[in-house]
């Protein structure tokens, strides 16, 4: 009898607790559609910029805390800005996505830094970068690379 | 600023003078705008005007060739010098870029260009890094680095500053630094300011006028 209770009650509790977990992974990242998405390539290895447009069709918030990939050891989600006269580049936590609403990542603003490539990129290449949400939710997208003086035409 | 005062000057003292002497000023006025025109044009610049306000165009660097160069050498063409490093993934880059396109507009004229790129970050900026990231923009553009105290006084010189941000733990670091562009004529002389809220068009506006005034020194 009390073992039966206490199995009954675990396995409530576990399926609470996967279908929260599912339901949960699914929110970010399920609402968000990316677009535009490119990396300018520099010579060597150099870091690198990455850009993208992320729109938010769900009725809530979400935020992008980073991204990881397979082609660069390290990723870094920053702020450039440009006060008094000065270039400045800070790291971000998190950067919200507003309720059907869209945010931007490009050159001289939001971008996410691709550091210590670990194979070479080149112009015309595709990387599979992995937008990852405060929720822990992921997003795998596909950037293009374009050659270091590309511009961003394409908003 | 010469010729403009003559002119206001003249202006505002012709009503209490006699005709003969209004005319004796205006003759003489007239002479010194020609006179001047000779020397000193002053050009319909669209971007911040800072002609007589920076000093002129000098530094002993290395180029990304490795070779000693200084201001002089690159007398005879029209600068724009911009401070920035290589492991700028974001602003730098897009300022280039966006360089190679106004060097673009220029159309032939833009061979009596050169855009100096000078590190702000000589640790990490070799001549050999500095060659392949240039290069990558435009055939045009010459990267500068070498002795940390020679780039500080060029960045003080033009009243600027550059910070070296705190490191990561893996190392690396970010270096604030001037947006500026500093447009400089075929004599070396500090002449208009681009910042990132000018347009394009300006920029190209003011190249043209400096690169088909006054011939090749």
């Amino acid at each position: 009898m009390k073992l039966r209770t206490l199995s009954f009650l675990l396995a409530g509790v576990m399926l609470t607790g996967l279908s929260l977990t599912s339901g949960l992974h699914a929110a970010a990242a399920d609402h968000i559609v990316a677009s535009h998405a490119w990396i300018r390539v520099l010579p060597g290895n150099l870091p690198a910029g990455a850009y993208v447009t992320l729109e938010n069709n769900g009725d809530q918030p979400v935020a992008l805390s980073g991204a990881s990939s397979t082609a660069y050891a390290d990723v870094m989600l920053h702020q450039s800005s440009n006060e008094g006269g000065m270039s400045r580049m800070a790291m971000l936590e998190s950067l919200a996505v507003p309720a059907h609403g869209k945010v931007l990542l490009a050159p001289a603003g939001y971008h996410l830094m691709l550091m210590k490539a670990t194979q070479s990129v080149k112009p015309g290449d595709t990387v599979k970068l992995n937008l990852r949400f405060t929720d822990g939710s992921t997003l795998t997208t596909n950037f293009l690379a374009r050659p270091a003086d590309a511009l961003d035409d394409s908003h | 600023m010469l010729d403009g005062m003559n002119k206001t000057t003249d202006s505002r003292m012709k009503p209490r003078r006699s005709p003969g002497t209004a005319v004796m000023l205006l003759l003489l006025a007239i002479s010194l705008l020609l006179g001047g025109c000779q020397r000193t044009e002053p050009l319909p610049f669209r971007l911040t005007n800072i002609s007589g306000h920076m000093p002129a165009l000098d530094f002993k660097l290395t180029d990304d060739q490795g070779k000693a160069v200084s201001g002089a050498d690159y007398h005879g063409k029209v600068v724009m010098l911009y401070f920035g490093y290589t492991h700028c993934p974001d602003v730098c880059p897009l300022t280039l870029a966006q360089l190679h396109v106004v060097m673009q507009r220029l159309g032939k004229l833009a061979d009596g260009a050169r855009i100096l790129f000078v590190s702000v970050d000589p640790t990490r900026d070799t001549p050999a890094v500095m060659h392949a990231y240039v290069n990558a923009f435009d055939p045009r553009a010459v990267g500068l680095t070498g002795d940390p105290g020679a780039i500080e006084a060029l960045v003080k010189r033009y009243r600027s500053a550059f910070t070296r941000e705190p490191a990561s733990s893996d190392g690396n670091y970010e270096v604030s630094h001037s947006s500026a562009i500093y447009v400089f004529d075929r004599d070396g002389n500090a002449r208009v300011l681009s910042t990132p809220a000018d347009s394009q068009d300006d920029l190209v506006h003011d190249l043209n006028l400096l690169l088909s005034t006054g011939a090749p020194s």
